[in-house]
């Protein structure tokens, strides 16, 4: 019994900083409408910086003091992205805002490891809080009780500031009606900087404060994100209360998860997900969402299927494609093999998030469950390579099936979250699951049968799938299937009024992009002869967005682009640097902010523009920050 | 003259919606304009306070130009608006809705007290704690007013307060606007109903299609039934 009681006050422990960090999420959103993706790059900057200073201060004042100045730090920092950053991206669609506080996410990565190096840091005991309390035999920290605490303190003072200053009152105006809060004389510029700076403080005080019981690492953002962006699915985006009860549901389910499934706790977090979601689409205590803003895909230009011209110009690449064996080397054909199978993956994402409207976060997870359906194939079943390529994709496609189901009930950045959840609790199962999967040694030695081992051979048989599958769904977009799930993503309401169940639509698309996204996975398993968890990780997730963002979210094939170019600079980077992690998201913050139509739109663009003088409204119009005049 | 509109015109994206509007309000005027759904006068309202975008002229208001200031300063200048669809912010309650559009005293506008709103308003002082979400319309409409209010304006863009209302509620609607008049707060309203507007105005414009197609005293616009007929539903 004493055991239990003791569980349950550890996994109320973890809820303190859950709770921070997701409720200053939620405050964020809740005005600004941005999910800031750097919100655990700013957990985990606290709990840096707060090391820092817990260690050259001395004394319990050195020590507290040292975290307090430390998320006020932090605050600062968040106040000159906000200003630098964010307050050009506020008026840009969802996705946009998602990739660019992605890409910070990145630098700050490669930053911290400059700064502080890529040891674990484990940093000081809390002073008065050194020891632990014996509860019938069973120990608990004292630090743990403080921080049970708290939560509910910190909750009470959010809750003041919030009911009881004007401050608060002006905030939660703006979060329902912005722009009658302007029209109001309230300056928006800086209740939202100051928005954004209390957020931020949340955070770093929630990392600051786990330097006691956990140690420093720089991987330690993506892992509380993930939780957090469960806990604000859970709770509902925008409820603070929200966000402490499901911080706390969450913390236990992990504490008494271990118990039932110690390998795979984390099931246990999905399920109750899976059934909040079910029940109320918009959290415990969130409120339902108002219709989607702008999406991605929303185009000014009709998409119109190839004149037969460009169709001979396609064929011409593909063909001058087919002729790299000739001659090129064994290193460059693999280089080109990749290129092809990220030319799949990118062509999946951009048809659920351009045709659908429905950008995913966690694409990666589908290629990865295709690779690891090729391994299992192959290594278990001991199946011949055509075999194990026909029926490894399957996974992916069951994986999309399940995980789709439950994501198409939401929309925009729930959406977002929800897909950048499951693929991490896929990418958790495969390194966990250890006896299946091999966890973080993968499964090795999978290798393409003789007539597929030659690098020139392999190299056809990713270039013709690719071509096959690019065609395939590109006439995808020009069927009835495709209208209707065109029209999905233009207007929902409308769609259904007509009859058709938008839902469904949505859902099968996102499963002939999962299974889409899994032949690349397949093939890719067969290129490596190897597959691991990073295979379906979030950074291959972040990849093919980026391959989609940067050919044209607003084109028909711009992926295509957007995967060649994008590959072929990542393989060089990674070549050249060991901060590529840096060079790229400084990319991303680059494209979002001053290229956002990516290559192919610019090109069509400025084909556009030679054709005929474009009325200014139009371009206006197509600019995705709404500028005066 | 209080306020000062010239030549101006408003897109939303490609679409041109407003062509070289312009009229003029004096200080301690009610001036209506007048109009159809769709002519207009909710984009020229929203185009004065900057919440439209794209827009080109002159705006300007007490001898200072704030067609290039962002919103919340023109509103500041003392340049209040109420917006048509009430907007109430529903979470928030009665005093926080005032608490909102609160802004300091002003030299040349009369000051607005939350008891003096009251005493205009007498339903909102029965209601201080009730949820914006849980009021009638007639009640969201006296809230909004008086929001705006909050913020000692002297001159007001009131967009369409008597749309939807009982005509019980739009007595009371009339009694508001002429002690607001009375206090000394200059008014623009845009109405479709000639009948209400004529209780409070001094004069009128007409809206059509985006351009100002009248403009003259209510005594004026009675002479001309040609006018009133082509372009207002009766």
């Amino acid at each position: 019994m004493a055991f239990y009681v003791v569980q349950f006050l550890t996994g109320l422990a973890s809820a303190a900083s859950l709770f921070l960090v997701a409720s200053g999420l939620s405050i964020i959103f809740g005005v600004t409408r941005i999910v800031n993706f750097a919100h655990g790059a700013f957990y985990m900057i606290g709990a840096y910086v707060a090391f820092t200073l817990t260690e050259r201060l001395s004394g319990a004042f050195g020590f507290w003091g040292g975290i307090v100045v430390a998320a006020f730090a932090v605050a600062l920092i968040g106040v000159i992205v906000e200003m630098v950053l964010l307050r050009r991206i506020y008026h840009a669609p969802e996705l946009f805002q998602l990739l660019a506080t992605f890409g910070l996410t990145l630098m700050v990565e490669d930053l911290v490891v400059l700064i502080w190096g890529p040891d674990d840091l484990v940093g000081r005991r809390a002073p008065g809080f050194r020891g632990a309390i014996d509860f019938f035999g069973q120990n608990i920290p004292s630090y743990d009780l403080f921080l049970i605490v708290l939560g509910p303190v910190v909750l009470g003072i959010l809750w003041l500031l919030f009911q009881r200053t004007r401050w608060g009152v002006l905030v939660r105006a703006a979060t329902q009606d912005r722009d009658m809060v302007a029209a109001l004389g309230v300056n928006q510029k800086w209740l939202f900087t100051s928005v954004f700076a209390v957020g931020v403080f949340l955070a770093a005080l929630g990392g600051a404060l786990q330097i006691p019981r956990d140690a420093v690492h720089h991987a330690m953002d993506l892992r509380i994100i993930v939780e957090v962006f469960v806990v604000v699915v859970i709770g509902g985006l925008g409820s603070i209360i929200g966000a402490f009860v499901a911080a706390v549901l969450v913390s236990e389910l992990n504490a008494f998860g271990i118990l039932i499934f110690p390998k795979i706790s984390i099931i246990l977090v999905f399920l109750v997900m899976a059934a909040v979601l079910i029940v109320r689409p918009w959290g415990l205590f969130g409120k339902p969402e108002a219709p989607a803003r702008k999406t991605p895909g929303l185009t000014v230009n009709p998409w119109r299927p190839l004149t037969s011209n460009e169709r001979l110009a396609a064929l011409a690449a593909l063909v001058i494609a087919a002729t790299l064996p000739l001659f090129a080397g064994n290193y460059a054909l693999t280089v080109g093999s990749e290129i092809a199978i990220f030319v799949i993956f990118a062509v999946s994402l951009h048809f659920l998030m351009s045709v659908g409207g429905l950008a995913s976060f966690g694409h990666a997870a589908y290629f990865g469950l295709g690779a690891y359906g090729v391994a299992f194939l192959a290594k278990m079943a001991g199946l011949p390579m055509i075999v194990c390529l026909l029926l490894g994709p399957l996974l992916g496609c069951m994986g999309a099936a399940v995980f789709g189901f439950f994501a198409v009930q939401l929309s925009g950045v729930y959406f977002a979250m929800l897909t950048l959840a499951f693929a991490q609790i896929v990418w958790s199962i495969a390194f966990q699951w250890v006896s299946v999967t091999g966890g973080d040694n993968g499964i090795l030695g999978v290798w393409p049968s003789s007539w597929a081992a030659s690098p020139s051979h392999f190299y056809w048989i990713a270039l013709g799938v690719a071509a096959l599958v690019t065609i395939a769904l590109r006439a995808m977009v020009f069927s009835p299937f495709g209208y209707a799930l065109r029209a999905t993503r233009d207007s929902l309401l409308r769609t259904e009024a007509i009859g058709i169940n938008a839902k469904r639509i949505q859902w099968t698309a996102f499963v002939i992009a999962g299974t889409t996204a899994g032949i690349g996975g397949a093939l890719f398993a067969y290129l490596k002869g190897s597959v691991f968890p990073d295979n379906l990780g979030i950074s291959l997730s972040v990849d093919a967005l980026v391959m989609v963002l940067l050919g044209g979210v607003e084109t028909v094939s711009g992926a295509v682009i957007g995967a060649i170019v994008y590959k072929a600079l990542n393989i060089w980077l990674v070549s050249q640097t060991d901060l590529s992690k840096l060079v790229l998201g400084g990319f991303i913050v680059l494209i979002v902010v001053v290229f956002p139509k990516g290559i192919v739109g610019m090109l069509e663009m400025l084909a556009q523009r030679r054709k005929s003088t474009s009325p200014p409204g139009a371009t206006l119009l197509a600019k995705p920050m709404g500028s005066a005049e | 003259m209080k306020l000062t509109v010239e030549g101006l015109n408003s897109h939303y994206g490609p679409a041109h919606i407003l062509f070289d509007i312009g009229f003029e309000v004096g200080a301690g005027e009610v001036v209506a304009l007048l109009g159809r759904n769709g002519a207009g006068k909710s984009t020229t309202f929203r185009s004065i306070v900057g919440l439209v975008a794209q827009r080109t002229g002159r705006i300007m208001f007490e001898g200072k130009d704030v067609s290039v200031r962002p919103t919340h300063e023109i509103v500041r200048e003392g340049l209040g608006y109420v917006p048509e669809e009430r907007r109430i912010f529903t979470d928030l309650t009665v005093e926080e809705n005032l608490e909102v559009g609160r802004q300091p005293k002003r030299p040349n506008a009369p000051y607005w007290t939350r008891e003096k709103l009251f005493a205009l308003f007498p339903n909102l002082g029965e209601m201080k704690n009730r949820p914006g979400g849980r009021m009638s319309g007639g009640e969201q409409q006296m809230l909004t007013i008086a929001r705006t209010l909050m913020g000692n304006p002297s001159l007001v863009l009131l967009d369409e307060p008597s749309e939807g209302l009982s005509p019980k509620i739009v007595e009371q609607m009339v009694d508001a606007i002429l002690t607001m008049k009375k206090e000394g707060v200059s008014i623009v309203v845009s109405e479709q109903n000639l009948h209400f507007a004529r209780l409070i105005s001094d004069r009128a414009y007409i809206i059509e299609r985006g351009r100002i197609c009248f403009g003259g005293t209510m005594a004026e616009l009675d002479a001309r039934p040609d006018i009133r007929d082509a372009h207002l539903s009766l």
